[in-house]
């Protein structure tokens, strides 16, 4: 084991991309359960003091909505006129596929600028990619610069939650890593070690060569790339290198400038229960002839990476509505007890669970779908009001398509198929669908229940289940004869 | 065929029969629950919601705002100070510094920031620049760099003042872009600032000062 490997201090190791095991040991680790509840507690009442008014809430989050519908039901149109935009201002705007074809690109800029050292702001597009990964293979550093994004890019972890990736750590463990890799005397006093975090990254933003950041909202009108931040170091990356490339879905267009108004209100309060971030940032165009600082080129790489098959059919193509706030997550009963880093997949949580099988395939998301308990609290507090538990139940449906039916909009469908699974329903079916066999059956069941079997993956965490003495038809006409 | 025609073809096809979604922004909504009457109530609310993330702000007027500035100055021990000379507040700095004693060194971002990147990154202590309105809703100061006051100078000293006339302020953002025309007068860059620069990266304690200005010292003058 060397040095780099012995510091670590995980708060938690996804060894694998099977849910069902990563979750178990999720649900075992008590200082991540606590870390995770506490700061979902915090979120959650955050976000209620920013809305005090419901009425008002729920009118803009169905503008949200609307808003983001129609930007969708325009797509291609805005797309195009959105690269028209920022080409007219000198961006330089490219479309990939995949995720191989966006490294690809990124790549080549990196090579004819001979760049070193890549700086970056939050972007979880980037996550998709593993660019980091990608770049070191070409022997090019990509240093997260997002505080928390480098406090796990130190420990080798990749974000546990999409607005605040370090959360499942405590101060004492970002103590700890601190002190064993930057060599930092050991303190858990948050101050300090910010500002060990500023000075580090500062000069880091002095030397970079290339600056990446994602997008929040890509204005189409205007040909804007909308950003916000309370840290200023998406400032720091899309400002002062003198390239900047930014990395983003092809769903995160708005049609208008105004329609960020509403969207933007909506994002920070349900993500950080914030008026606004510290920090909005519009980036136009490339640095000017008479202008003395900004990069002098801007790069906008749009990606597909499966949002194209959600986006064929209707009812999926809400999942694209998403404009990443975490809302679902810090309200998401499963999450806040396994923490992101469980689901093994670059978004946790609910949003994570109906967007994944698209970006990975249901064979490689199989047990997403069913990872929730539909108690409905993600679609409640979806600032674009994406009907989650319904898409949810959609997706379960993919997932146990017989697989030789057609394509069905979700690749990888039919992962969790299984005939016997399907023949026990169909017999439940038939049993309950048939009033004679149903009274039969349940006649049965209820005199012999003395002999109900132990079905251990159900009572390991739920009291057995055993019929009742009599059945309900039973009790009814006993009842009913009582009050006659 | 390439990536962005494979793109818009799969995109249009999945579209096939269908209609675009009518426009229909609710422009009530994003405006009358943020309103804040007279230019008094507007500061009110404007200042109300930037002390609540440790913004300074002072209410003075343009007699008397160099004299706070230079105040405040020396009580931060600024050593020297970066502006812009061009404009209307720069111009007032120049002619008052050679009156007065013991102020912090000028500094000028009149060269690109190549030629005096170490400079500006290790060793500036403060920047004072212009706004060009605010947003009373959120606390915000709007801030388009330009090639006098260019983008970096409000980020990356540690402490920023910005001058704020009263009489720009917004009552929200919608209200700021349609005022200013924005979006068919996009600038190359345009900035709302709301505070000086935090994060809660860590247990979600908030701490000033990540990167960008660990201060933000604004100075309304409210006779313009």
């Amino acid at each position: 084991m060397n040095n780099q490997e012995k510091a670590r201090i995980p708060a938690f190791d996804a060894l694998s991309q099977h849910f069902k095991e990563n979750a178990h040991m999720a649900l075992r680790n008590k200082q991540l359960r606590q870390n995770m509840r506490t700061a979902m507690d915090s979120l959650i009442t955050k976000r209620l003091i920013s809305m005090p008014d419901e009425n008002e809430r729920e009118d803009l989050r169905e503008l949200g909505n609307h808003i983001r519908a129609r930007a969708l039901s325009k797509l291609p149109d805005l797309l195009e006129k959105l690269e028209a935009n920022l080409t007219k201002r000198g961006v330089q705007v490219h479309w990939a596929e995949t995720t191989d074809e966006a490294n690809q690109i990124i790549f080549d800029i990196a090579k004819r600028r001979q760049a070193k050292l890549f700086i970056k702001g939050k972007s979880m597009v980037s996550e998709e990619l593993n660019m980091n990964h990608f770049l070191k293979k070409q022997g090019i550093e990509a240093l997260e610069s997002d505080m928390g994004e480098y406090i796990i890019q130190l420990d080798h972890e990749r974000p546990s939650h999409i607005i605040m990736p370090a959360i499942h750590k405590n101060a004492k463990q970002v103590g700890q890593l601190f002190e064993h890799k930057l060599d930092t005397p050991y303190t858990d006093d948050v101050d300090t070690l910010i500002q060990t975090g500023r000075e580090v990254l500062r000069h880091k933003f002095f030397e970079a060569d290339i600056g990446i950041s994602g997008v929040n909202f890509a204005v189409a009108e205007t040909g804007s790339l909308f950003l916000v931040e309370n840290e200023g170091n998406g400032r720091m990356s899309t400002t002062a290198p003198s390239v900047h490339i930014a990395i983003t879905g092809i769903e995160k267009v708005v049609e208008n400038l105004r329609d960020t108004v509403a969207l933007v209100s909506l994002l920070t309060r349900s993500a950080l229960g914030q008026a606004i971030t510290t920090y909005v940032n519009l980036i136009s165009s490339p640095r000017k002839m008479d202008e003395l600082d900004g990069p002098e080129e801007v790069h906008l790489v749009l990606l597909d990476n499966g949002r194209t098959q959600a986006f064929a059919d209707a009812q999926l193509r809400q999942t694209l509505n998403c404009i990443r706030c975490g809302a679902c997550m810090n309200h998401c009963p499963v999450y806040t007890r396994i923490g992101g880093q469980a689901y093994g997949t670059v978004y946790p949580g609910p949003i994570g669970k109906i967007i994944s099988p698209h970006l990975m395939g249901l064979d490689k998301t199989e047990d997403l779908p069913i990872a929730s308990s539909l108690c409905g609290a993600c679609g409640e507090v979806c600032p674009v009001k994406i009907p989650i538990p319904e898409l949810l139940r959609r997706l379960r449906k993919e997932d146990i398509r017989p697989p030789k039916e057609p394509l069905h909009y979700v690749k990888g469908q039919g992962a969790r198929f299984s005939r016997k699974e399907r023949l026990m329903w169909n017999v439940w079916k038939t049993m309950n669908t048939n009033p004679c066999l149903y009274r039969k059956f349940s006649y049965l069941a209820t005199r012999l229940r003395f002999m109900t079997p132990n079905i251990l993956a159900w009572s390991q965490n739920h009291s057995k289940a055993k019929p009742a003495v009599y059945t309900l038809h039973e009790l009814a006409k006993k009842h009913l004869g009582d009050n006659k | 065929m390439s990536a962005r025609d494979n793109i818009l073809k799969k995109l249009r096809s999945s579209l096939e029969g269908a209609t675009a979604r009518p426009d229909d922004f609710n422009i009530e909504l994003v405006t009358k629950p943020w309103n804040y009457g007279d230019t008094k109530g507007q500061v009110t609310q404007l200042k109300n919601m930037m002390e609540s993330v440790r913004t300074e702000v002072h209410q003075t007027n343009q007699a008397n705002w160099l004299d706070l500035f230079v105040e405040l100055l020396k009580q931060k021990k600024i050593n020297n100070l970066l502006y812009s000379p061009n404009i209307e507040i720069g111009k007032k700095i120049t002619n008052y510094w050679p009156k007065n004693n013991e102020l912090p060194k000028l500094k000028v971002y009149d060269r690109p920031v190549e030629e005096w990147k170490h400079e500006l990154f290790f060793e500036i202590d403060a920047s004072i620049t212009s706004t060009l309105g605010a947003i009373a809703a959120t606390g915000s100061l709007i801030v388009w760099p330009t090639p006098e006051e260019p983008r970096l100078m409000s980020l990356v000293p540690p402490i920023h003042f910005a001058i704020l006339e009263a009489s720009k302020i917004f009552n929200n953002f919608y209200e700021a872009q349609q005022t200013l025309n924005w979006a068919e007068n996009t600038p190359t860059n345009a900035l709302l600032i709301s505070g000086p620069s935090k994060t809660a990266d860590i247990e979600q304690i908030l701490a000033y000062g990540a990167h960008g200005p660990k201060e933000l010292i604004v100075i309304i003058l409210e006779d313009v």
